[in-house]
């Protein structure tokens, strides 16, 4: 009984380590892992990836095969004002983000005695539902919100200003619930940084912003960019919160495709699915070629 | 104290708190007494948990919500630890194949999924039952069950599996007996978060849930449209409550699997 156990065995350090091929059938192994993910291969592609699929191909073979439905975007100034404004709520969103998070994910690297306070005010909201934060945020911002209510309270307003329903309250909205995504990556990177290295630079004279500008802010850009990715890409799809806070009057991507398939507008709906999509992975695919991003990713997934 | 230090650090208690002031203040109305929304609030009490209990809509939906999501952590768990078992020791390209399949709900904005799924369970018959949400999130959970699942055997030393093997144990004896209690916080981790995905989700919800299976997300939006009174602040309250204690439980668990 061992014996076998340990010729098959061998047998598999044999495969991996000096890349010798087993005949099929000497060995069993090779099949064990795919029958072990085989059930999660099969449920995805029916419930997910099929689905998503068929629904995408609408797009070109909707009555039959053709391109013309990508073509039209091109001089279709709905499609055109909501995907520039898509992009741009995502820029300002990403931007907001980072000019927030930077700060935080220093102060979380930098005062180890505040640092567990500190993450548990970024973990709470981040553990709570993206709905329910959208609706603190129309609690907050509405007519009678508590951020109308104090600013005339202290006289600063005659009139309560209107920040509910307009791209405004989309862009607090998403910066709160994004800004996670932006601190710890960031915090990730920075706490990967040699502090000698900043000792050291101090030792020599520079001036404490010297520092920071020429030690610091250089090592902590891989992730930056991971903050940066993910945000962006995370508010390019972003559904609930712009539809919940922004108003119907700027809408975003993820608001028209929803609206087309409420009017059962399939084709139309499938092509701006295929137009977002592309776009969230182009932005991935350029941003992991800076170097750093993928192990930065990697190491602040966990 | 210099300017240097403090103004930074007030910059930084100020971010903090537009962090947390929207859930203080959803957690504070939901013990006005006002029949209207509005902060602070004139007197404090039950009366919006009260409603809430009251109600049989909304505790069909918490029900409906709970049912679903403790489906979907069974099935996602079940298929994502034994799909994390198998592909860690699959040839480099099926390897890389099978996680940009099971991993892409991640990236692939969700909005994209929910009406891809709506499209085709709509053929299926499945809109409008549990069983379809059920089918759906897990999909959408499955990823975090996999990604944790596989963090934790990454972290496993080969030698451990071997020695048990050559002392003669059968390849499901050192499963059980070594394999799965290393793994186990992996698992317990994709499990909670496997029930937050789904008890959390709103999406896909919106365009399968129908009018047969509204789940307790998709019930505070279709209140929304109409008012904001301070039934949906208790409910979101009890959420966040119950959200937050299980990503703690999962945070600590993490921690400790990585330790």
């Amino acid at each position: 009984m061992s014996e076998g156990v340990e010729i098959r065995f061998e047998g598999l350090a044999a495969t991996r380590q000096s890349g010798v091929r087993l005949p099929w059938r000497l060995s069993w192994r090779p099949v064990m892992p795919l029958l072990l993910a085989a059930p999660l291969l099969l449920f995805m592609l029916v419930f997910y990836a099929l689905p998503v699929l068929s629904m995408l191909m609408r797009s070109v073979n909707d009555p039959s095969w053709t391109l013309s439905h990508y073509a039209s975007l091109t001089g279709d100034t709905v499609f055109l004002k909501v995907f520039s404004n898509t992009l741009y709520t995502s820029l300002t969103v990403t931007a907001g983000a980072l000019l927030l998070g930077y700060p935080v994910a220093l102060s979380l690297v930098r005062a180890p005695r505040y640092a567990p306070v500190i993450l548990i005010l970024i973990l709470l909201p981040f553990w709570t539902s993206v709905l329910v934060r959208s609706y603190a945020w129309m609690v907050l911002l509405g007519r009678h919100g508590l951020i109308n209510e104090a600013l005339l309270a202290a006289g600063m307003i005659d009139q309560p200003l209107r920040i509910l329903n307009t791209p405004l309250a989309t862009q607090i909205a998403m910066v709160h619930i994004l800004l996670p995504y932006m601190v710890l990556p960031i915090a990730n990177a920075l706490r990967q940084i040699d502090p000698s290295l900043a000792r050291a630079a101090s030792g020599l004279g520079a001036t404490p912003w010297a520092t920071f500008r020429q030690i610091t802010l250089p090592l902590s850009m891989p992730g930056v960019a991971a903050g940066v990715l993910l945000v962006f890409v995370l508010a390019l799809g972003f559904y609930i919160t712009p539809a919940m806070v922004g108003g119907t009057r700027e809408i975003t991507l993820s608001m028209l495709i929803a609206q087309q398939v409420d009017q059962l507008n399939w084709a139309y709906a499938a092509t701006l699915s295929v137009v977002l999509l592309a776009t969230a992975l182009a932005i991935i695919a350029a941003f992991y070629r800076l170097p750093g991003v993928g192990h930065t990713l990697r190491t602040s997934a966990r | 104290m210099t300017v240097a230090r403090v103004l930074p650090a007030t910059l930084v208690g100020l971010i903090l708190m537009f962090l947390a002031l929207p859930i203080v203040v959803v957690m504070v109305v939901s013990f006005s007494s006002a029949t209207y929304l509005t902060f602070p609030p004139p007197a404090f009490g039950l009366r919006w948990y009260s409603a809430y209990f009251a109600s049989d809509d909304w505790l069909r939906s918490t029900w409906l919500s709970l049912w679903v999501a403790a489906s979907v952590v069974v099935l996602a768990t079940l298929l994502g630890t034994l799909a994390a078992l198998g592909i860690a020791r699959l040839p480099k390209a099926l390897r890389v194949l099978a996680s940009a399949l099971i991993l892409s709900p991640l990236i692939v904005p969700v909005i994209v999924v929910a009406i891809g799924i709506y499209y085709a369970f709509a053929r299926y018959g499945l809109v409008g039952t549990p069983a379809g949400l059920i089918l759906a999130h897990t999909c959408l959970a499955v990823p975090f069950v996999v990604t944790s699942v596989n963090a934790s055997l990454a972290g496993i030393d080969p030698r451990l599996e071997q020695a048990a093997l050559s002392l003669g144990a059968t390849p499901t004896g050192t499963f059980f007996q070594i394999t799965l209690p290393l793994i186990r916080p992996g698992v317990l981790v994709g499990a909670l978060f496997a029930f937050i995905t789904s008890f959390d989700e709103l999406v896909v919800a919106l365009f399968i849930s129908g009018s047969g299976a509204v789940t307790l997300p998709r019930r505070m939006w279709d209140d929304l449209l109409y008012q904001i009174e301070p039934t949906i602040a208790a409910v979101s309250t009890l959420t966040i409550v119950l959200t937050v204690v299980l990503m703690g439980c999962a945070h600590l668990l993490g921690k400790r699997a990585a330790a």
